[in-house]
């Protein structure tokens, strides 16, 4: 979080009139909305949320134990703000961008104790700068000044603020820098700063969106082949608890070929971003091959930690993730749970005696939601670059029931629908997205994509998939009544290719070595192959040959393999002749 | 310390009272009654001029004539090793006869949130002799795993054989070097004083009770009373583990008597309700708790909370175990229709998990094998269960040999592999082998979930044929 720097030029200290958990009120404050605000004797951050005539009431980031009225309310003059600059990757920060790793320092201690401030990037750190623009230069806000190697990976472009004039430049030279010293400066007295400060409930300037075109690889199976997300799409993953939609955002944050990662975990488990924090540094990005800790900024507010930064580390966090789609970046961000984050709003309203909306929740929660996905896109940018941010939300509706408001207000703004399904994780199907009620709104505009980069006709094998499960899903009805055997021999051979869709293709262990991750041309030759299986035993059928000896080929059950065949290629291969072989000869 | 007499109003379990100095959030209160009793609470609400409190013992005897005592601290534990083999209340006062406490020093009750960079990673297999858990829902240290039952099944006896058959079995190898040793702290909160003679006996049968520490809320003890007991435990468990390095097994029951209390004080406050009348912040106070578990860097011990919750009406997707769910690391679930089978234990496996299950099983933890074997047990026994309800409709007979495999695998699997007896201990090779006992009952081709050579190397090929020969 930002510091204030000059807290010298605030007026009155306010008095504190009450509290009741993150809710304070203080009396005689001066202060704007959304302003930041140090409460108490220990100057516990927070930030104001409702004036009302002398009355103004502050939501606390920090817990508000043994602090009582009387104590100071101190005003910074300033909204709540991130700091932007190198140092951001590579990074835990909490709910208002303080990194976690400063605040153990600082605290000395494995829990995190109040009144602690830290700056969300490194003061005294020096870059490499290389300069890109030399004297005499014009510059306008968000042209690129410059870079320095923020990660083995990132190369962070220095940028003329959005909210500067612009000019000519009249000094800049290479040579380390702290991010506080001044880079380049303008001949009308600008002077900029590797760090930029930006007020996190306001989006970052940026010119029109463009419709997307191109899809966010996930190496999922499911997603990319039915469901695809676009790079600067919007997608919702909800499901009851254990159903895996932490699994999955973790996996799109592991293996999808965006730039740079921000992962927030949002009021959910400690243990979950202790794993991250373990395993990202050591885990190869399939683009680079370097750690993929290099292209990731993590943020933290975990259930335990207070309520009010949990409302706040959604907008930490896209506010981080427009700073780089600026620098012309694809930006991926997980955001696990936004369901905490509108449990938090939900908090905050009810101790504002708010009038409650539909369960409770806030009258503006669908504006607050679709404000949020707004933020999405895929971007020109005001330099003339071009960025982009996918954005994926992970829904937890209480009992696992979809008809509730964050769902509902979730669903209405989102084009990419990933339905996680608690029947399919019973029986250990993962991913549990259920392929009847999923959906993505891109397949179409993506598949020039998959023609040029995969194969012409994967629209057509696709296609194929979603009817053979389509006519499963029919028929299971009629097998649940009068058992598979009753069933004529074509659409019990049907079923038996739907079953090996599902367990062969649909299916994907995320914890397994190889099957974790599976690049588009292995998701269309998985495909491709068991529709080879298909064709070739519907050819048989029609021969003459019972159902039964089809299922029992030797290369059939091989086709559950492909997924975790290390050498796909030639596997894929093998099993396609045998299949071919071994089915024609029995006819 | 200014004592006042100035009670406004009193309702349920709150008290309001005026004041005229600053009082802090979540200070702590003594009320003494006309009648010289006094009970203790805790600022709700602060502001100028005057303060609502919530009453731990209930408002039972209070007055406007009482006098109210602001001690200007929160609430603190004091702690001690020498608090194991300690029986105390509700409100951690001792109430098994012994010699006053001396504490070694005072820890706050609401316990602070752990850092996550500052967490280490549960990894540490527990073995608790329980095939369901073991080798389909694996324990690890550090975890949070709840038991969600219903009234009237033996969650009890499930709590109390892990709490007794608990090991790490490298450590029985003498790897005992790092001096850490293994503690319960049991917190009760409103259960009937059977079922609290039931665990307090098993602990004095055992000799557990000496490495316990043993809080006692019982069900005719004040409800609001029950905010405070799992934060003593806590508390205490805390203290242990990362002070004293032990590995501590927090067992909570039950959760629900805690939500409960906690939707009491919501109405008394007249809130706005969330969902079924519970407070809309439920999930943030249970989350508080229950990330109380864990492991953190640099430091020897572990706490690991087994919470045990009932599910009104055996519905999971209540509030309780609902938000439980969502903050816990897995869930492990009692059946009523296993119960009566008379499975012992009467878990479920389908929905129940354990989401650490994944790092701390595998070659040089447990098995090589034990991950795929799971896995595949997961999807027969699934697969089994769904072909049940198609027996009831077209019979055995119309069902194909594949099918009633499966069928088998099923039943197997419950009356074998779940079915243990609470006093049976078994070893996760003795787990994993009945598990391939099982499994050579399907067709090799079935076994997709499994590496091929591990099914080379633990197929059972001669049973299939003599399973064939005897068909
Ligand atoms: N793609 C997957 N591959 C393998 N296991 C998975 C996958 N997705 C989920 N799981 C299993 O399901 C468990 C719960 O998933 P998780 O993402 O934590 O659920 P949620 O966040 O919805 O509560 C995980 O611990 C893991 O065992
Ligand atoms: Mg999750």
């Amino acid at each position: 979080m930002s510091q204030a720097e000059d807290i010298e030029s605030v007026d009155e200290d306010g008095v504190i009139e009450s509290v009741s958990g993150p809710v304070v009120t203080a009396a005689d404050l001066d202060a704007r909305m959304n302003d930041v605000v140090y409460v108490g004797d220990e100057g516990l951050m927070g930030e104001v949320i409702e004036i009302e005539g002398n009355l103004t009431t502050i939501q606390v980031y920090e817990e508000t134990s043994g602090v009582g009225p009387g104590e100071p309310v101190q005003n910074t003059g300033e909204p709540l703000s991130v700091d932007l600059g190198p140092g951001m990757l590579d990074s835990i920060y909490d709910g208002v961008q303080r990194p976690l790793d400063v605040l153990e320092e600082k605290m000395g201690t494995a829990f995190l104790d109040r009144g602690v401030d830290a700056p969300g990037i490194d003061l005294e750190k020096k870059w490499d700068f290389e300069p890109e623009v030399t004297e005499g230069d014009t510059v306008e806000p968000g042209d690129v000044v410059g870079v320095v190697e923020e990660t083995i990976t990132i190369d962070h472009k220095v940028m003329v603020p959005p909210d500067y004039e612009g000019g000519e430049v009249t000094n800049v030279e290479s040579g380390e820098y702290t991010v506080e010293e001044t880079i380049v400066e303008l001949d009308n007295g600008e002077e900029i700063q590797m760090h930029q400060e930006w007020p996190v409930r306001e989006a970052r300037p940026a010119g029109e969106k463009e419709t997307p075109t191109e899809p966010l690889v996930t190496g999922q199976r499911i997603q990319d082949g039915l469901f695809p997300l676009a790079k600067g799409g919007t997608a919702a993953i909800p499901g009851p608890f254990g159903s895996g939609k932490t699994v999955t955002q973790q996996q799109l944050a592991k293996w999808s070929d965006a730039d740079i990662v921000v992962y927030i975990g949002c009021g959910e488990r400690g243990n979950e971003m202790t794993e991250v924090i373990e395993d990202f540094p050591e885990l190869p990005d399939p683009q680079t091959g370097n750690p993929l800790m290099a292209r990731t900024c993590l943020i933290a507010n975990t259930s335990n930690m207070p309520v009010a930064a949990r409302e706040s580390c959604i907008y930490t966090g896209i506010t981080i993730a427009e700073y780089y789609r600026d620098m012309g970046y694809d930006v991926a961000l997980m955001a696990d749970s936004t369901s905490r984050w509108a449990e938090a709003m939900r908090e905050i309203s009810s101790r504002l005696e708010e009038m409650p909306g539909e369960e409770g929740y806030p009258a503006y929660l669908a504006a607050a939601l679709s404000e949020f996905y707004e933020r999405a896109g895929k971007f020109q940018l005001i330099n003339g670059g071009e960025g982009s941010i996918s954005v994926v939300g992970a829904v937890s509706p209480p009992g696992g029931d979809f008809s509730e408001p964050v769902t509902q207000n979730t669903l209405r703004i989102v084009k990419t629908f990933w339905a996680l399904d608690a029947d399919l994780a019973e029986r250990r199907h993962f991913p549990a997205i259920n392929w009847n009620e999923s959906y993505s709104l891109y397949k179409d505009q993506l598949d020039p994509w998959w023609e040029s980069n995969v194969e012409s006709d994967w629209p057509e094998v696709r296609q194929w998939a979603v009817d053979v499960l389509d006519e499963e899903d029919e028929l299971q009805e009629i097998v649940q009544l009068v058992g598979k055997d009753a069933l004529p021999e074509d659409q019990q051979l049907t079923l038996e290719v739907a079953r090996y869709l599902r367990e062969a293709w649909l299916q994907q262990n995320a914890l397994h070595d190889v099957d974790t991750y599976c690049e588009p041309d292995k998701t269309y030759r998985m495909l491709q192959a068991i529709k080879t299986f298909s064709d070739e035993a519907f050819e048989a059928l029609e021969a003459g040959v019972p159902v039964e000896e089809i299922q029992d080929v030797d290369a059939a059950p091989r086709l559950n393999r492909m997924g975790t065949a290390e050498e796909w290629n030639e596997f894929i291969d093998e099993i396609e002749n045998d299949l071919q072989e071994q089915l024609r000869a029995l006819y | 310390m200014k004592e006042y007499q100035t009670i406004t109003e009193i309702s349920g379990p709150l008290v309001f009272a005026e004041v005229d100095e600053p009082v802090g959030y979540d200070e702590i209160v003594e009320i003494e009654t006309p009648q010289g009793d006094t009970l203790r609470g805790q600022v709700l609400e602060s502001s100028e001029g005057i303060v609502s409190i919530q009453v731990f013992e209930g408002t039972g005897g209070i007055d406007r004539n009482a006098s109210v005592r602001f001690l200007g601290e929160t609430m603190k534990m004091p702690v001690t090793e020498d608090l194991l083999g300690r029986v105390l209340d509700g409100s951690g006062n001792p109430i098994d006869g012994g010699p006053e406490i001396v504490p070694d020093k005072r820890q706050d009750i609401v316990g602070k949130a752990i850092n996550p960079f500052s967490r280490e990673y549960p990894e540490e297999f527990i073995q608790t002799g329980v095939s369901a858990i073991d080798g389909m829902n694996t324990l690890v240290r550090g975890q949070k795993l709840p038991i969600f039952s219903g009234s009237g099944l033996p969650h009890n006896e499930l709590a109390l054989q892990i709490a007794r058959q608990a090991t790490v079995p490298e450590e029985e190898e003498g790897e005992d070097g790092d001096g850490s040793e293994f503690a319960v702290i049991f917190g009760a909160m409103g259960i009937t004083a059977e079922e609290a003679n039931e665990f307090m006996d098993d602990f004095e049968r055992t000799g557990a009770l000496e490495r316990s520490v043993v809080f006692m809320n019982l069900a005719d003890d004040p409800a609001v009373e029950r905010q405070v007991t799992p934060r003593l435990a806590l508390t205490t468990a805390e203290y242990l583990a990362f002070e004293k390095d032990y590995h501590v097994l927090v067992i909570l029951t039950d959760m629900t008597n805690y939500c409960e209390a906690l939707r009491e004080i919501g109405a008394a406050r007249e809130e706005v309700p969330g969902r079924r009348g519970y407070p809309g912040y439920m999930y943030t106070d249970l989350a508080q708790l229950y990330e109380r578990a864990g492991r953190i860097e640099g430091k020897e011990g572990s706490v690991t909370q087994i919470p045990i919750l009932t599910m009104p009406g055996d519905d999971d997707t209540h509030p309780i175990p609902d938000l439980t769910g969502y903050i816990t690391e897995g869930q492990i679930m009692m059946d009523r229709d296993l119960n009566s089978q008379g499975i012992e234990p009467p878990v479920n496996v389908l929905p129940s998990l354990s989401r650490l299950m994944d790092d701390g099983i595998g070659e040089g933890l447990t098995r090589e094998d034990h991950g795929d074997v799971s896995d595949q047990m997961y999807a027969a026994y699934a697969e089994g269960e769904d072909l049940r309800d198609l027996v009831n409709i077209v019979g055995r007979e119309a069902l194909s040999e594949r099918d009633n495999k499966f069928l088998d695998f099923a039943d197997r699997f419950e009356e074998e592999f779940v079915q243990q007896g609470y006093d049976t201990n078994r070893s996760i090779d003795d787990t994993l082998e009945l598990g391939w006992d099982l499994l050579s009952d399907l067709p090799k081709t079935e076994l997709n979930r499994i590496d091929e050579e591990l099914i080379e190397e633990h197929y059972r090929e001669d049973e299939t044929a003599e399973a064939v020969q005897a068909d």
